[in-house]
């Protein structure tokens, strides 16, 4: 199979950019841990509220574990409890969320907490808050016909 | 003059049987386009749905008819006229047995349309459990695709036989695409067969309580995927095979033609993670893999725009050009046989961008189910191939029907995809920046509350109503013209084009050609690709879900 000269200067110069480029997206995520979401835990979607730490939504203070506070929200068609929180600027958050009926969406409007909730599964992303302001929380799965009325609101305080 | 292989015309009854295909993708056409209008225009805030027609009832109708129905029976009837024009007639058995498909895929269709019209299923084309919809809505989809494996099934066999007839020769070029695509298909629609048939079809007909989740969303995605190459490759085909024998060019290399379609069948399959990655229950090592996977087709991307545009400039220079760019100016602008698929091919640069910052890991993050990705996919499937199908409309209607691309439709055709490009340009456009401030995507009008980052968003959805309308105005075009086409235009000889190599003498390695290779490579990769995350998947799985009706 004969390969033109040029095409093979311009399929190694895009297979070495490509390769550059997944290294920095390695080394971003195994190096620098920067995973996307990926909790491994489960949970009975229709015990959640019974069971901990589901069954105290909200801020919760932590002491002991690498990060300050835990942020635990419950989803359900069509909103999330709790409705809106209150946050201290520059806190190290674990945000835990679950889901206790559909699928839903869990993004934060304007920062990088986007994750799935997906039933049975709990969804745990690790992030600072270092700006203060009011940020929306939506629902961006389909959910159902108030789909697009599901939200909740972080606001980041000093 | 006109040389042997521009006389050769489809078989006439072969070509009734694209035709019907095609007939089916128009209508699907109309109608899925009427309903992106709509919701373009409810959700810029300025139009409420009549008579309590809900906006995901429109949604649903939308991906299903366009994502499902027009792509699957437009690249079914393509493929099988392109297999019986480079491999021969179909035998009467191989006939009946497109027929056979054609009308399964029919009925299946029939059956969703009407589950979605009685709002029984607005669950929006990727149906994810555990939303629930009527079983006769996963049966109709069942269809749908079993229809699509008799009509493979088709190719498979004319295939074969070709080979039987020629050995030791490569097979037409056509042809082997058609094969590498339909291949890619089955393997790839297993997965979805898999959960409907043994997860939501049992589950919604209440012999089973409760379904699991994750294991339905990771089959879906198996398929979600490689389903989007299922409707890129005809494109390429067109691409590859057509446009440079309608500039009057050559095909600038047979044999990596052939390379770049087995790359896509090894690595469009073991790759649906990427869709999975803001989800729990997947380890990140594992996402990660499929991610450098996904990856992978970037070698074969990057091996189709150095051939297009070697063709492109062979031809200009063998014409007379100079300068680096004097070629663009000797291909033929005024031919909308070109002009539209170039325009796809133009998109599909920043289509082809945006789908690696999709893909990439952490990234994804920052986009995952905002509309930017609604922007992106208009952009790849809605102009890149689309525009490509409406190009290879503009000569194989006429050829099956035995009628002529007038003049006068030809400057329509032109005219549509100016319109087309517009149009999306302000959709796609105001899609990606609104996604990127965060507005998501499959959702109806909302001020959210009266939060401040949602008003924001706002214009952005006023300017994809704006751009959703002038598309609508394309779509009214393109079945303006194919109406023509089909049954209206004066009565003469349309061209079948098939490019020839550039060089004839290199004939393709056989090595090409060894299914038993190819598919054991790619079934290979995705059992590496997935087993250990769809075992640990089962094995800790939680408790399954209950079906709901929330709409």
């Amino acid at each position: 199979m004969h390969i033109h000269k040029y095409e093979k200067i311009w399929l190694i110069f895009g297979t070495a950019t490509l390769l550059v480029f997944l290294s920095v997206v390695g080394v971003s995520a195994f190096y620098l841990g920067n995973q996307p979401p990926s909790c491994m835990a489960t949970v009975d979607p229709e015990k959640v509220d019974t069971l901990a730490p589901f069954n105290k939504p909200g801020l919760n203070k932590v002491e002991g574990k690498e990060w300050d506070y835990e942020l635990v929200f419950v989803a359900s068609a069509f909103n999330y409890t709790p409705g809106e929180v209150e946050v201290p600027l520059g806190a190290k958050v674990k945000v835990i969320a679950t889901t206790k009926d559909v699928i839903h969406g869990f993004s934060v409007a304007g920062t990088n907490i986007n994750m799935m909730l997906t039933p049975g599964y709990i969804s745990e992303y690790l992030t600072t808050f270092d700006k203060t302001g009011e940020f929306l929380i939506l629902c961006n799965e389909y959910c159902g016909a108030g789909h697009h009325m599901m939200t909740s609101k972080i606001k980041v305080v000093e | 003059m006109k040389t042997v292989s521009e006389k050769i015309k489809v078989d006439r009854l072969d070509g009734k049987l694209g035709m019907a295909h095609f007939y089916v993708a128009f209508i699907a056409l109309a109608i899925g386009g009427l309903a992106g209008l709509l919701q373009t225009l409810v959700r810029s805030g300025k139009l409420v749905l009549p008579a309590g027609i809900g906006y995901y009832q429109i949604l649903t109708v939308h991906g299903v008819v366009l994502g499902l129905v027009l792509t699957t029976f437009f690249i079914m009837g393509f493929q099988l006229v392109a297999v019986s024009r480079t491999a021969g007639t179909f035998t009467s058995k191989q006939r009946m047995a497109g027929w056979i498909g054609f009308w399964t895929m029919t009925i299946g269709t029939f059956m969703a349309a009407v589950m979605i019209l009685l709002n029984e299923a607005s669950v929006l084309y990727t149906f994810y459990a555990p939303l629930q919809a009527h079983a006769l809505f996963y049966l109709g989809l069942t269809f749908v695709i079993v229809g699509s494996w008799i009509d493979g099934a088709v190719i498979i066999s004319a295939y074969a036989a070709w080979r039987k007839r020629n050995p030791g020769k490569p097979s037409p070029l056509l042809t082997f695409m058609s094969l590498v695509n339909t291949l890619m298909w089955i393997i790839a629609t297993i997965g979805v067969a898999a959960t409907v048939l043994l997860q939501l079809l049992p589950w919604s007909l209440g012999l089973v309580d409760r379904v699991d989740v994750a294991i339905s969303r990771t089959l879906f995605w198996y398929f979600g995927h490689p389903l989007v190459y299922f409707w890129l490759l005809p494109a390429y085909m067109a691409w590859y095979v057509v446009i440079p024998k309608i500039i009057g060019g050559k095909i600038f290399s047979d044999s990596l033609a052939r390379l770049t379609f087995i790359l896509f069948l090894l690595f469009s399959i073991p790759v649906g993670f990427h869709h999975q990655l803001m989800e729990p229950g997947i380890d990140p090592a594992w996402k990660f893999f499929q991610v450098i996977l996904t990856f992978m087709v970037i070698i074969p991307s990057l091996m189709t725009a150095f051939s297009l545009f070697a063709t492109f400039e062979t031809y200009g220079r063998s014409k007379g050009a100079t300068g680096l760019f004097g070629w663009m100016k000797k291909l033929p602008w005024g031919d909308a046989r070109f002009v539209v698929p170039f325009i796809g091919m133009l998109s599909f640069i920043p289509a082809g961008a945006g789908g690696i910052i999709n893909a990439s890991n952490q990234m994804n993050q920052v986009v995952h189910n905002t509309i930017w990705v609604t922007g992106h996919f208009h952009l790849t499937v809605a102009t890149a191939v689309i525009l490509t199908f409406f190009g290879i409309s503009y000569w194989l209607i006429p050829h099956l029907t035995g009628r002529t691309f007038t003049k006068a439709m030809n400057k329509l055709a032109i005219i549509q995809g100016v319109f087309w490009a517009i149009g999306m340009t302000f959709m796609s456009g105001a899609m990606h920046a609104a996604g990127l401030l965060g507005a998501p995507r499959r959702s109806s009008f909302s001020e959210y509350g009266g939060a401040a980052q949602a008003a924001e968003w706002i214009p952005y959805q006023v300017a994809q109503g704006v751009g959703g309308t002038i598309l609508f105005v394309g779509i009214i075009l393109i079945l303006y013209i194919f109406i023509n086409l089909a049954f209206f235009a004066p009565k003469g000889e349309e061209e079948f084009p098939i490019g020839e190599a550039a060089d004839e003498s290199e004939k393709a390695p056989m090595v090409l050609e060894n299914w038993k290779l190819w598919i054991g490579i790619a079934v290979l990769l995705i059992l590496f690709a997935y087993t250990i995350p769809f075992v640990d998947m089962i094995q800790n799985a939680p408790i399954g879900s209950k079906g709901y009706k929330l709409w």
